[in-house]
């Protein structure tokens, strides 16, 4: 009982990531009808937005380091901690959700500037030729991020308060072994909270109107006078904050490094197929399946009746999904259905 | 009737002919029989730098990919190694490995060279560029190399094109067990060393009475530590609970984690190196296992193949895990100072094991190379078999000839609770003599193969 409670929670949580990249992949090619590659770059920006915000807290003052004897060492003391001491060092504790702040501006902007100066000239063009040219974009992009960061994971902390793991067991009754990371926990709750507030955006705001009615009749809703192409630039630019601000609040549970966005990109892809290309709830409802189904699948029990069951189980599960139901769990009828 | 006599009757003139374009194409191929050719009494190799006035070497190391920081480093202790053997700088190591029939003037008296290949740490793309080296720049050696995949795929090649190959970081039983060449040489430890190094020091630390649970990298490496470690544990009367192999590269291992809390296990030995060993282990830390309390005892990690730069990436989740590895920068014997000091000046930081087995490799093949008066590689494998030798860090050394395995003492190290600085983040708990790691030559089986291919 204990492990399968503990297991769909993992589920949820692996989920809450799932789904929030792929919600922003399945709004652009919603909305503008392209399938973006560099999805997985922009969820590794977001993650090394943390990073630079974590460097800059901690730009140091290089003391000789004594300890060494072979050769001129150095040791580096942060600023802030020399000039405020344990506020300095509480600040740079913070660090990550400190990164929220700048996150959703400098996203904003980088989903904008993508989407003005390369992707609207990609909109008519065959997907074989979009998916071409985000590939191309994401690779410029993580290989400009190695030659700044090199190509090593960089650590960033949870703040210490919520560092340590928390006793769920004992609040639902279950057994002491029963923790989990009061992190993931956040993390779960933070991906609820921008699930909620992206669809909230879309059905109780008259510019969401506005951009699902651009999604189902793009041009009936010009012939209406509406400039839709300025509000779908608008929604690439949150689908890169939405992916972005993911990378944030994921880099204490994964160290980052450049190559992050591609090991999320594929699985967001098949988030996607399976819940259905351009479907917002579809998206979600398949991020948190696909999470439950690999968190099972990875158990021992599983694995002993399927040896190597958790490394194929979202591809199996998309491989039944497009051969019985091609348009995805929640797709539109006629999406990717000839 | 008139085509039969054409295709019978061959002329005087075309027979002149054929035979002209036979023996120049013969010539341009370099495929003439030898008995026509200058200096034909000596047998010829690839890599042979000739009358040339330098020989070059072939740095194959990752220079992109997950272990591009560590090839990045692996190239600095070989740039180094070659200003070394050309007679600049310092001279390092030259000063304290004895025996040693280096003079500081390159190999043999030609200046050395070097080009670099990128393993990108994958088998195919390392092969190709090892290929890439011998046919288009002509290299007498091949090493490098951060994978045992990589190691064992490149040492193949290296064995079927009569090229050296000076492996670099692998640490599977397999490099120098079932896969051994005859052209392929490693100094680095492995994974069945790690085990009998590490298992008196888990049993000084955390007693006789452990539950062990492990998460395996799916491939040769993890496979082979897997199978020394648990062997090793299990000698000195641990139970092995569960072992569960884990996809490289998975990132995210929660859902391999959270079973370990309900296992019954209070020890969670993880045969992961690089990102995997960085995020697995940082994700263990953070699911609470070293708070835990399980059987009565405190719950443990261990990392049976640490590095100082995974060290880095762990950042805190790394301190106190006990864990081996090949060398580390802090020893105070005279080559591993003098090598530290060379790598401190050129580069301001202190080189990782993976800098100092590249830098070791690149100096005894040198070295192999003086002794036998040669490059020819047949000679220079003579030399290396069986070569004994100190001065190079961990002790007395020994190239076993049978497997071509360096046997030297072994580290057991434990990530700093209090590092002070970026570098100092690991601490020697012991150097587990040689005579303890040791095992017999055809234990892990193979074949080495001719001398001459």
């Amino acid at each position: 009982m204990d492990a399968i409670f503990l297991q769909i929670l993992n589920g949820l949580d692996k989920g809450g990531a799932y789904a929030l990249i792929a919600l922003g992949l399945t709004l652009v090619f919603g909305t503008l009808g392209v399938v973006n590659f560099a999805h997985g770059a922009i969820f590794m920006m977001g993650a090394f937005c943390a990073v630079t915000v974590e460097k800059l807290l901690t730009l140091s003052v290089r003391v000789r380091d004594e300890s060494v004897t072979f050769f001129e060492a150095y040791k580096e003391t942060p600023y802030l901690e020399v000039w405020f001491g344990d506020t300095g060092t509480a600040i740079i504790d913070w660090s990550v959700p400190l990164s929220i702040i700048l996150a959703i501006p400098v996203m904003l902007l980088i989903g904008i500037v993508m989407e003005r100066s390369l992707i609207r000239y990609f909109y008519k063009r065959p997907h074989a030729e979009q998916i071409l040219v985000t590939f191309g974009l994401a690779i410029v992009l993580q290989e400009l991020i190695k030659s700044f960061f090199g190509a090593n994971p960089l650590p960033q902390g949870a703040p210490d308060i919520v560092a340590g793991s928390a006793a769920i067991g004992a609040v639902f009754g279950l057994g002491d072994a029963v923790v989990y990371p009061w992190w993931r926990l956040i993390y779960l709750a933070f991906s609820l909270l921008t699930i909620g507030l992206v669809f909230s955006f879309l059905h109780f705001t008259t510019y969401g109107m506005v951009v699902r009615a651009g999604m189902a009749d793009r041009e009936t809703v010009e012939l209406l006078g509406i400039n839709i192409e300025r509000r779908f630039t608008i929604v690439f630019g949150i689908a890169a904050v939405v992916a972005g601000l993911a990378g944030v609040m994921y880099t204490p549970v994964l160290p980052p490094d450049y190559h992050l966005g591609m090991d999320f990109l594929v699985l967001s892809f098949v988030v996607v197929v399976v819940g259905g290309m351009g479907s917002l709830p579809g998206a979600v409802l398949a991020g948190f399946l696909l999470g439950i189904l690999q968190s099972f699948s990875s158990m021992t029990e599983v694995k002993d009746i399927f040896p190597g069951i958790d490394q194929i189980i979202i591809y199996l599960v998309a491989v039944v999904i497009l051969l019985t139901r091609p348009r995805g769990l929640m797709g539109r009828r006629g999406v990717m259905e000839s | 009737m008139s085509e039969t006599k054409n295709t019978r009757n061959v002329s005087r003139r075309t027979v002149l002919k054929g035979t002209a374009a036979t023996t120049g194409a013969a010539l341009i191929g370099g495929t003439f029989p030898m008995h026509f050719i200058k200096n034909a009494h000596a047998q010829t190799f690839r890599g042979d730098p000739g009358n040339a006035s330098s020989v070059k070497l072939g740095f194959n190391v990752p220079q992109t990919g997950p272990y591009a920081d560590e090839g990045a480093d692996e190239l600095r202790a070989y740039q180094l190694a070659v200003k070394h053997l050309n007679g600049e700088g310092d001279g390092g190591m030259l000063n304290t490995i004895k025996p040693l029939q280096l003079k500081g003037n390159g190999i043999l008296g030609k200046k050395v060279e070097f080009v670099t290949g990128d393993t990108q740490t994958k088998s195919d793309a390392a092969r190709a560029s090892a290929k890439r080296m011998i046919e288009k720049d002509n290299v007498a050696m091949i090493t490098g190399g951060s994978s045992s995949g990589v190691a064992v795929a490149v040492q193949g090649l290296c064995q079927e094109m009569g090229v050296i190959f000076m492996a670099g970081l692998t640490h599977s039983n397999d490099t120098t067990g079932k896969d051994k060449k005859r052209y392929g040489f490693r100094h680095f430890f492995n994974a069945y060393m790690s085990g009998q190094a590490i298992a008196p020091v888990l049993l000084d630390e955390y007693g006789a009475e452990r539950r062990a649970y492990h998460l395996t990298a799916d491939y040769t490496w993890g496979w082979t530590q897997e199978e020394s470690i648990k062997a090793a544990t299990e000698n000195i009367g641990w139970e092995t609970v569960n072992t569960v192999r884990t996809p490289v590269g998975a990132g995210d291992f929660s859902q391999y984690i959270t079973p370990v809390l309900n296992s019954g296990a209070d020890v969670l030995i993880l045969n992961h190196y690089g990102k995997d060993m960085v995020n697995s282990l940082t994700q263990a830390v953070q699911f609470g296992l070293r708070d835990k309390m399980v059987n009565g005892k405190q719950f443990e990690i261990v990392v049976p193949l640490y590095s100082r730069l995974m060290a880095q990436g762990a950042g805190d989740a790394a301190k106190g895990i006990l864990g081996t590895t090949n060398w580390h920068w802090s020893l105070q014997d005279p080559g591993s100072q003098a090598f530290v000091k060379s790598f401190g000046q050129e580069y301001g930081f202190p080189p990782s094991q993976a800098a100092h087995t590249c830098y070791v490799q690149a100096l005894l093949y040198a070295n192999a190379c003086e002794m036998a008066g040669t490059f020819a590689p047949w000679e220079v494998i003579k030399q290396l078999e069986g070569f004994e030798f100190d001065g190079a860090g961990n002790g007395p050394t020994l190239y076993r000839a049978e497997d071509h395995q360096c046997f030297k003492d072994v580290l057991v190290v434990r990530g700093k609770e209090n590092p002070q600085s970026n570098f100092d983040l690991l601490e020697v708990v012991k150097e587990v003599p040689r005579a303890q790691v040791e095992y017999p030559a055809d234990m892990f089986g193979g074949e080495l193969g001719p001398y001459q291919v």
